[in-house]
């Protein structure tokens, strides 16, 4: 079954291994052909997505991450939420509601909590800025961006933002009833956050990347 | 369709899959290699045409998913003091507490991110690890939807951590009402954590594999 088949060359019936594509999800081979922006292309067999190239997604993911990064860096420093029930008075910042647990002896979860909330999707915002604004700008890659691209993409799954804003509404319904509950900036940075997060998530197109950055490696 | 499947005769869900071709794709990026080639030459990652210890890494995660569930819903998730007064509440005695609130929706929210995505997940993995190795099972896009479904969901049960995160911060007046984290708190977010590894872990090529064999 095995038959070798050297680099350079290509695949003797199937010609040469730059022009072919294999999915990740089925193991199917496809036969990579220009994809016009805005059209995708999908596996014949099990339909997931292979290539949906965007007209001008580097720039728009760059610049997405980047107003990202900067919410955060806001969301971070600005209060984030203000309880006020019979004259008292508590308020939290994002860093407070991360902490909460390790009040409770339990820093191992609130370490876990502040690397999926704040930690790893800053971190994604840098990479992907790092990666992709010299091939937004057409400039050969930054050093280790390949490896810097794998991590981000590796990472993705354990960025919760999103689901750390859902919490907050569940939180705010919860005590709706015995407290009035005032949202600070940092609130609207994050829900912010999230929107700019989920858009800058829809421009990208991650063979497309890597065939990108492959390229300019090379030349 | 702009990208074309590879001069193939045959049934209509046949496909020359790379392995057969004497290749290996990268899941990573997509660059296909002859089949002896370990590493990515263009983005670096490990290649491996089938993932020949995947099912066993699945079962892992999952059963330790499994274990780290039964304290989450045993132990309480809150403890909320209003006067002196000590309540505890476990994931499911929360819910119950917002039915009596009369907020149906954020309790069906709650309900559905700790109860029911958690128990189908484990019902979704254990059944894809087991249809992939049985040949009678549906048909491969049933399995791959169930997989899709899986891999998406399975963050968002982290919802109640957060909820009891928020809560333990933002409720801290002193004697009149204090929230503080339980000890569940800590083994539901393992019990996440580990269910999502578990998913990650399985190879959805293997579906395909299994159809394949099916079909012959």
């Amino acid at each position: 079954m095995t038959i070798h088949v050297p680099h350079t060359t290509g695949h003797p019936a199937l010609g040469p291994l730059d022009e072919l594509i294999a999915c990740p999800t089925c193991d199917g081979l496809h036969r990579l052909v220009h994809v016009a922006p805005d059209m995708t292309a999908r596996c014949r067999r099990c339909h997931t997505v292979l290539l949906a190239p965007r007209r001008g997604a580097m720039t728009q993911i760059v610049m997405l991450a980047a107003t990202a990064a900067i919410l955060m860096i806001a969301a971070i420093f600005f209060p984030f939420l203000e309880l006020q029930a019979g004259g008292l008075n508590q308020r939290t910042s994002i860093m407070g509601a991360v902490l909460a647990f390790s009040h409770a002896g339990m820093l191992p979860l609130s370490l876990a909590v502040a690397a999926f909330v704040v930690g790893l999707p800053l971190a994604r915002f840098v990479a992907l800025i790092y990666v992709l604004a010299p091939m937004a700008l057409g400039w050969r890659p930054a050093r280790h961006a390949a490896r810097v691209f794998r991590w981000s993409e590796w990472v993705r799954p354990w960025a919760m933002a999103e689901i750390f804003i859902i919490g907050v509404a569940v939180a705010l319904v919860k005590v709706a009833g015995l407290a009035k509950v005032t949202p600070g900036p940092a609130f609207w940075a994050f829900a912010a956050l999230v929107l700019v997060t989920v858009l800058k998530d829809n421009f990208m197109c991650r063979f497309t990347i890597w065939r990108t950055l492959d390229e300019r490696t090379k030349s | 369709m702009s990208v074309h499947d590879m001069a193939n005769a045959g049934r209509t869900h046949e496909i020359l899959t790379a392995r057969r071709a004497g290749l290996v794709g990268c899941t990573t990026c997509g660059k296909v290699h002859p089949l002896d080639t370990r590493v990515c030459r263009r983005c670096g990652a490990a290649l491996q045409s089938r993932d020949e210890t995947s099912l066993q890494r699945v079962w892992a995660w999952l059963i330790a998913g499994l274990v780290a569930y039964i304290p989450a819903n045993v132990y309480p998730m809150l403890i909320t003091q209003t006067f002196g007064k000590r309540q505890e509440s476990t994931i499911v005695g929360g819910v119950i507490e917002l039915v009596h609130h009369g907020s149906w929706g954020v309790a069906l929210i709650v309900f559905v991110a700790s109860v029911v995505v958690p128990i189908g997940k484990f019902i979704a993995i254990a059944w894809l690890a087991i249809s992939v190795r049985s040949r009678s099972a549906a048909d491969g896009h049933t399995r791959q939807h169930v997989y899709e479904i899986v891999e998406f969901i399975g963050r968002w049960s982290m919802i109640d951590v957060f909820v009891v995160a928020i809560l333990a911060a933002l409720v801290q007046l002193d004697f009149v009402a204090s929230v503080n984290p339980g000890t569940a708190a800590v083994s539901f977010a393992l019990s996440v954590a580990f269910t999502m590894l578990s998913a990650q872990n399985f190879d959805p090529r293997l579906i395909w594999d299994a159809y394949e064999a099916d079909d012959t």
